[in-house]
C-alpha cells in the first residue's frame, strides 16, 4: 500500500519535473483554458468554455491555425475556486514551446489571486466584461486586460439606463435601488460604482449579499418585499441567477424591474423559472444571443466534421456566443503581434503587445463573421479595455430581445477619477513602478 | 421545575425577541406574518433533511453527514428520470434507486466499520459524501434541473381584510408543509403499529438486546438507510421543485445540522421541532436584526442567517447539551 | 536487526528523556533534515515548490494543531479554518497598521490572537460533547466567513473584500522566490514541530489525553476540565493561526474571505485522520496525501494516455477521494502514523517474523 502511494508520488514528481521538456519545438501557440465545469457554476461555466474551445478549433480547422501557427489548448477544471484557479495557473502557465498565450481566469476571485504572479510570469490576463475594474489603467496593471468593460462599466450603464426610464438622472432622487449581489470580489466590485453614483444623484441604495452558492434567497427577497425597491440589480453568477428569478417569482417582484449584468442574463438563468422570467431584463454586451456567419463556418468546419465540443444546440446561446468572441479577441492579438514580432509562436510578452495594439473596427468584425455579435474596440497601453458598450436584451418566454435604439456608454468623467485612484493605491500597497507608455513605444 | 428554569428563561428571552419587531412597531403587522409563515416554511425543509439524520442515528448509531448528498442525489435522479418518464414513474424509480444506495451503503461502509468510535464513523459517512457528489455528477450532470410538480410558482394574497395589502402566500410552500405533516404521520404510523417499526424500535434502544432476541441488525440497518433515503428523496423533490435541482443545492442542507443537534441527535419529533425553531429565528434575525446591526456596526451586508442558527442550537444546547428532545446521556466512569 | 536498542544505554536523565532516544532515529532524522534543507530545493522545480512543497508545510503546521485538539483532547472541531482566517487577517491588519514590527513579532502575535479567539469558541466544550460540539464548531466557521465579509476594518475597507499582501521581508530579506519561501517554512514548522512535540510529552499532553479518554474520570483525579480543554483550544488556535498568516501572506499573496471556507476546515479534519489522530508524524502523512492526492488524480489521466473531459476528470476525483476516504477508515482506522509504527515494529524484528 505504502509502496504503491511512494511509486505514485514518485512518478507523479517526475511527470510534473519533465512535461515541460518533453514537448517538441513545434510551430503552436497553447492556449490554456481554465474553465468550470463542475458545480454551482458549471451552467453557466459549461456553454462558456465549449465556445471558447470551439472557436480555437474552427481557427485550426478553418485557416490551419494563426498564420500557419496552429492552436493547441488544454483545459483545466478550476471549480471557480480561487485556490484550484491558481494551481491550474501555475501548471498551464509553462506548456507549449513559449509558454501560455493569455490566460481567462473567468473569475474576478481567481483574477485577483493571479495579477500578482502575472507581473513575474509576464503572461496577459484577460478579464474580458469581469476582473478589477481599476485595470484598466494599462500603467499599473501591465498584464490585466478588461477588454470591452468592467463591473463599474456595467453599473454605470444601468444606471444611465434607469435614469433615462425615469426621465432624466436628477429623478432618481429618493428612489431606491437593491442590489443583490453575489458575496464575492465579483458582486462586490459594483459597489464603489453605485456608492459613487449616489452621492450625485440621491438615490437609495440597499445592498443585499447572497452567499455562495446562492440557493437560499427567501430572506434577501422578503427583505426586498419589505423595502419595495423600485428597481433591483441582479449581480450573480451560476444558480443564484436562477434562484434570484425564483424568488422575485414567489414574493411577486414583477420581472420588468430587474436588471442584470451581462453575466446574469443568460438562457441557463431564465429557462429554470419556465413563464416566471418573461420580462426580466439584462446588460448584453458582446454577444448577444443569435447565429451569425461565423456560426455557419463552425457548423461546416466543426460540428459537421464531429469535433463540436458541447451540444450542437448551444450555438447562437448568449454565454457560447461570449465564449467565441473571447477565443476571438485572444486569436486576433496574436495575430496582431505576430505582425510585429514574426509568424511563428510568441511569448506572453509578445501576446501582451498584441494586447495594447488591438483595433478590431467594423469591417474587421464583419470580416471575422462576427457582425452583430461585437463592438469595435481600440486598446492602448494606457487603456486596457479598448472601448465598451452594450445593450439591453429582455427574455420573452421563448428568446432573448434586444431592445433597440438602447446603446449604453459608461460616462468617463466619471470612472477616470474613480480608475486612477483605486490603481495608485493598489501601485502603492504593492509597491509597483508605474510604466512608461511612452518609453516602451517609442 | 427548579432544574428546568434555564430552558424557560431561554425561551422567554426568544419569545421577547420574537415579539419585537411586532412591539415597537418597526414593522407592518402583515409583513411579520409573511416572515413568520417564510421561516415555518424554511423550517420544515430543514425538518424533512433533519428526519432522516436524526433517523439514521437513532438506528444505526451512524451521524451521517451524506443525507444533504442523498436528498441531491434522488433529486437529480427524480428530476432526470421525469424527463423521459410521467413524474410519479420517477419517483417510484427514485425510490427503487435509493433502496439500493442504502443497500449499497450498508454493505460497503457500514459493515466494516461496526464497533469504530463516532468521529470514524462521521468521516467514513463524509467520504461517502464526497462520493456521492462526484457520482451523481457524472451520472446526471451539472446543469440545472427542473422538478415540476404541477403547482403554481405565483403567490397568492390572503386575509386582505385582515391585515392591510394582505399576506403573501407561496402555494408551494404550503404542499411542501402538507407534505411534511402527511410523511411524520406515516412515519409515525411505521414505527408504532408495524413489526419492522418495532424492531426498528427496539434496534435504536440497545443493539445489543435487539440481537439477543433475534432481530436481524444488518438487515435492520438497510431498512433504516432506505427509510432514510425515501425521506431524503420527498425532501429532495419538495427542495427541487422549490429551488431547482443542482448539485450545489446540497450546501444548503448544511442548514440541517444545527437543527438535528438542537432538536436532539436522536429524535425525529425533535428534528421537527428544531426545524421550525431555526427557521422562524433564522429568518426573523435576517429580516429584522440584519438590518439593525448592519447600521449600529456600518457593516457591509446582512447575512446573518449564515451562522444564526448555529447561535440559536449553541444557545439550547447551553441549557440542554443534549439538545432539546435527545437521550440523556450518562457518563460512567 | 538494524534498529535495535542494544546497547544503548542512557547514564543521565537528560539522554533518557531525549525526543529520539535511538540512534537510528537521530540518524535517520539528521538525514531527513539534511535532504529537506538541501537536496530537495536542488531538484524541485518551480511547480513542485508552489503547488505541493510549499501547500504542504502550512498544511502539517495547521494539522498538528488541529491533532492536538481532536486527536490528543478529544474535541471535535470541524470549523478550524475559520481560526486560520483570524490569524491571516490578524498578521494582515498588523502588517497594515504596525509596519515596524517584524515577521515572526507578527506571526507570533497573530497566534496569540487566534489563540485568544480559540478559546473563546472553546468555551461551549465545557457543557457540550461529542458531535453536538462538532456542530457548535461549524458555526464558527460560517460566523468567521460572515465576520470578516462584514465588517469591513477587517480587510481595509477594500471595496471587494479582497487583500493583498507584499512579499514577506525577514532581518532585510525578502522572501519571493519558491526557494526561499520553502526553506523560511520549512524552518519555522521543524521549531512548532519540536514544540509540539514537547507539550505533548509533557503534563500538559497527559492532561488532554486523560481528558480524550475519560473525561470524568479525569475530572475525578483532579485535572480541571477548564484548563485542559481550553489550553487545548489555546495552543491548537495559535498553530492553526500560524499556519493561516503564513498561508495567507506565504502561499496566497491574496486572499477573499472564501479563501478559508469549510472545504479547507473539512480536508483538515481529512488529513488528522487519514494521517492518525493523536499522532505528530501522522499529521504531516495527512497533509502530505492530501495536498498530493487531488493533484495525482488530476494528472492520472493524462499519464495514463486516457482521454477524458476535464468535467469527467473533476468528478473522478471526487469520487477517488471519498471512496479513498472510506478505504482508509476500514483498513486502519488510526491511520497512516499507525501503518508506520506497524513497520516500524516489523523492522525491529527483522528479519523475524515475531
Amino acid at each position: 500500500m505504502k509502496a504503491k502511494l511512494a511509486m505514485l508520488a514518485v512518478s507523479a514528481a517526475i511527470a510534473a519535473t519533465g512535461s515541460t521538456t518533453v514537448l517538441a519545438q513545434a510551430k503552436e501557440q497553447f492556449f490554456p483554458v481554465l474553465s468550470y465545469r463542475t458545480g454551482a457554476y458549471a451552467p453557466n461555466g459549461i456553454p462558456f468554455a465549449n465556445g471558447y474551445v470551439d472557436y480555437l478549433k474552427l481557427v485550426n480547422a478553418r485557416d490551419g491555425g494563426i498564420n500557419g501557427v496552429k492552436i493547441t489548448f488544454e483545459e483545466c477544471e478550476t471549480g471557480y475556486a480561487t485556490d484550484r484557479g491558481v494551481e491550474c495557473y501555475e501548471r498551464l502557465k509553462g506548456k507549449g514551446p513559449t509558454g501560455a498565450t493569455a490566460f481567462h481566469p473567468l473569475s474576478t476571485g481567481i483574477t485577483f489571486a493571479v495579477t500578482d504572479k502575472s507581473f513575474v510570469d509576464k503572461i496577459p490576463i484577460i478579464t474580458f466584461g469581469y476582473g478589477r475594474a481599476d485595470s484598466v489603467d494599462g500603467t499599473v496593471f501591465g498584464w490585466n486586460f478588461p477588454l470591452g468593460g468592467t463591473y463599474w462599466d456595467a453599473a454605470d450603464m444601468l444606471v444611465q439606463h434607469i435614469g433615462k426610464k425615469e426621465g432624466g438622472l436628477d429623478k432618481l432622487k429618493g428612489k431606491k435601488i437593491a442590489l443583490v449581489y453575489h458575496d464575492s470580489p465579483y458582486g462586490k466590485e459594483p459597489i464603489a460604482l453605485l456608492e459613487e453614483r449616489k452621492k450625485m444623484h440621491g438615490y437609495d441604495l440597499i445592498l443585499l449579499p447572497v452567499t455562495h452558492p446562492g440557493v437560499e434567497q427567501k430572506a434577501t427577497w422578503l427583505q426586498i418585499r419589505q423595502q419595495r425597491p423600485d428597481y433591483v440589480f441582479l449581480w450573480g453568477w451560476g444558480v443564484m441567477n436562477s434562484t434570484s428569478i425564483k424568488e422575485a417569482v414567489a414574493t411577486g417582484y414583477p420581472r420588468e424591474k430587474m436588471y442584470g449584468v451581462w453575466w446574469s442574463g443568460a438562457e441557463p438563468d431564465v429557462t429554470p423559472a419556465g413563464d416566471g422570467a418573461k420580462g426580466y431584463n439584462s446588460l448584453v454586451f458582446m454577444a448577444p444571443a443569435g447565429m451569425g456567419q461565423v456560426h455557419k463556418d463552425m457548423v461546416k468546419h466543426v460540428y459537421d466534421k464531429g469535433q463540436g465540443t458541447g451540444k450542437k444546440e448551444e450555438l447562437g446561446q448568449v454565454l457560447y456566443n461570449r465564449g467565441m468572441v473571447g477565443a476571438m479577441m485572444t486569436v486576433e492579438a496574436v495575430r496582431r503581434a505576430q505582425v510585429k514580432y514574426g509568424k511563428k509562436p510568441l511569448k506572453g510578452e509578445e501576446v501582451r503587445w498584441g494586447l495594447e495594439n488591438l483595433s478590431i473596427d467594423a469591417a474587421a468584425i464583419k470580416k471575422l463573421g462576427f457582425e452583430g455579435f461585437m463592438a469595435p474596440i481600440s486598446t492602448s497601453c494606457v487603456d486596457h479595455h479598448g472601448g465598451s458598450q452594450a445593450g439591453i436584451h429582455t427574455w420573452d418566454g421563448k428568446q432573448w430581445v434586444i431592445e433597440k435604439g438602447t446603446l449604453l456608454k459608461a460616462d468617463s468623467t466619471i470612472l477616470k477619477p474613480m480608475i486612477r485612484a483605486s490603481a495608485e493605491k493598489y501601485a502603492a500597497e504593492k509597491k509597483i513602478v508605474k510604466r512608461d507608455c511612452a518609453k516602451e513605444a517609442g | 421545575m427548579k432544574k428546568n428554569w434555564p430552558v424557560f428563561l431561554l425561551c422567554a428571552v426568544l419569545l421577547v425577541g420574537l415579539v419585537l419587531p411586532l412591539a415597537t412597531g418597526a414593522s407592518a403587522p402583515g409583513f411579520y406574518v409573511e416572515v413568520l409563515l417564510g421561516g415555518l416554511m424554511t423550517g420544515v425543509l430543514y425538518s424533512l433533511v433533519a428526519m432522516g439524520f436524526a433517523l439514521i442515528f437513532k438506528a444505526s448509531g451512524v451521524f451521517n453527514f451524506a443525507q444533504g448528498a442523498m436528498v441531491l442525489f434522488a433529486a437529480l435522479a427524480v428530476a432526470r428520470l421525469a424527463e423521459r418518464m410521467p413524474l410519479w414513474a420517477a419517483i417510484l424509480v427514485g425510490i427503487v434507486i435509493m433502496i439500493a444506495l442504502a443497500f449499497v451503503i450498508e454493505r460497503v461502509v457500514l459493515r466494516s466499520l461496526v464497533g469504530q468510535e463516532a468521529i470514524a464513523l462521521f468521516m467514513a459517512t463524509l467520504g461517502v459524501t464526497f462520493f456521492l457528489d462526484g457520482f451523481g455528477q457524472t451520472v446526471w450532470g451539472s446543469d440545472i434541473y427542473k422538478i415540476e410538480l404541477g403547482i403554481a410558482k405565483e403567490p397568492v394574497m390572503v386575509l386582505q381584510g385582515l391585515f392591510q395589502g394582505g399576506i403573501l402566500i407561496n402555494k408551494e410552500d404550503v404542499v411542501a408543509t402538507l407534505v411534511a405533516v402527511a410523511l411524520v404521520g406515516v412515519l409515525a404510523l411505521f414505527f408504532q403499529k408495524t413489526a419492522t417499526g418495532r424492531a426498528l424500535r427496539a434496534v435504536a434502544d440497545d443493539h445489543q438486546a435487539a440481537q439477543s432476541i433475534g432481530i436481524p441488525l444488518n438487515r435492520m440497518w438497510v431498512i433504516v438507510w432506505s427509510v432514510a433515503g425515501i425521506v431524503a428523496l420527498v425532501a429532495g423533490v419538495i427542495w427541487g421543485s422549490r429551488l431547482g435541482v443542482q448539485f450545489s443545492v446540497s450546501l444548503v442542507a448544511l442548514k440541517a445540522l444545527p437543527v438535528v443537534i438542537l432538536g436532539g441527535l436522536t429524535s425525529v419529533t425533535g428534528a421537527i421541532v428544531g426545524g421550525l425553531i431555526i427557521g422562524v429565528g433564522e429568518k426573523m434575525a435576517e429580516v429584522f436584526l440584519g438590518p439593525v446591526l448592519v447600521k449600529a456596526f456600518d457593516l457591509a451586508g446582512g447575512g446573518i442567517e449564515n451562522w444564526f442558527a448555529y447561535v440559536l442550537a449553541l444557545l439550547f444546547l447551553l441549557v440542554r447539551p443534549e439538545g432539546l428532545f435527545g437521550e440523556k446521556h450518562i457518563d460512567r466512569v | 536487526m538494524f534498529y535495535r536498542e542494544n546497547g544503548q544505554f542512557k547514564s543521565t536523565y537528560a539522554s533518557d528523556q531525549q525526543m529520539l532516544p535511538i540512534l537510528q532515529d537521530r540518524v535517520f532524522m539528521a538525514g531527513l533534515l539534511v535532504v529537506a534543507f538541501g537536496v530537495v530545493p536542488m531538484l524541485a522545480s518551480d511547480y513542485l515548490f508552489l503547488s505541493l512543497l510549499i501547500p504542504f508545510l502550512i498544511l502539517a503546521l495547521a494539522a498538528i494543531g488541529l491533532n492536538l485538539l481532536v486527536g490528543y483532547c478529544g474535541q471535535i472541531s470541524i470549523g478550524h479554518a475559520a481560526f486560520m482566517a483570524v490569524g491571516a487577517y490578524a498578521a494582515y491588519n498588523l502588517v497594515l497598521h504596525v509596519p515596524q514590527l517584524s515577521f515572526l513579532v507578527v506571526l507570533v502575535l497573530a497566534g496569540l490572537i487566534a489563540a485568544a479567539v480559540g478559546m473563546l469558541f472553546g468555551i461551549p466544550s465545557l457543557r457540550i460533547k461529542g458531535l453536538y460540539l462538532a456542530v457548535a464548531t461549524l458555526g464558527a466557521q460560517f460566523f468567521m466567513d460572515w465576520l470578516f465579509a462584514r465588517v469591513k476594518w477587517f480587510t481595509n475597507y477594500a471595496h471587494s473584500g479582497s487583500v493583498q499582501t507584499s512579499p514577506v521581508e525577514l532581518f532585510g530579506w525578502t522572501i519571493d522566490t519558491p526557494h526561499e519561501k520553502y526553506v523560511f517554512l520549512l524552518a519555522v514548522l521543524i521549531l512548532f514541530t519540536v514544540i509540539a512535540r514537547n507539550l505533548v510529552r509533557g503534563h500538559i499532553g497527559r492532561a488532554w489525553m486523560a481528558m480524550r479518554d475519560m473525561d470524568v474520570a479525569a475530572e475525578v483525579i483532579g485535572i480541571r476540565p477548564v484548563y485542559a480543554k481550553l489550553s487545548a483550544f489555546a495552543v491548537s488556535s495559535f498553530y492553526v493561526g500560524v499556519a493561516g498568516a503564513l498561508w495567507g501572506f506565504v502561499h496566497l499573496g491574496s486572499w477573499e474571505p472564501l479563501a478559508f471556507n469549510l472545504t479547507l476546515s473539512l480536508n483538515l479534519l481529512f488529513m488528522i485522520i487519514i494521517g492518525g489522530m493523536g499522532s505528530i508524524l501522522g499529521s504531516f502523512f495527512g497533509a502530505a496525501f492530501i495536498v498530493v492526492l487531488p493533484i495525482l488524480l488530476n494528472q492520472l489521466p493524462q499519464m495514463l494516455g486516457i482521454p477524458m473531459s476535464t468535467a469527467m476528470v473533476s468528478h473522478l476525483e471526487f469520487m477517488i477521494f471519498g471512496a479513498l476516504i472510506v478505504f482508509f477508515l476500514i483498513v486502519e482506522p488510526h491511520g497512516l502514523a499507525r501503518l508506520w509504527a506497524i513497520g516500524k515494529e516489523k523492522l525491529r524484528l527483522w528479519p523475524f517474523p515475531h
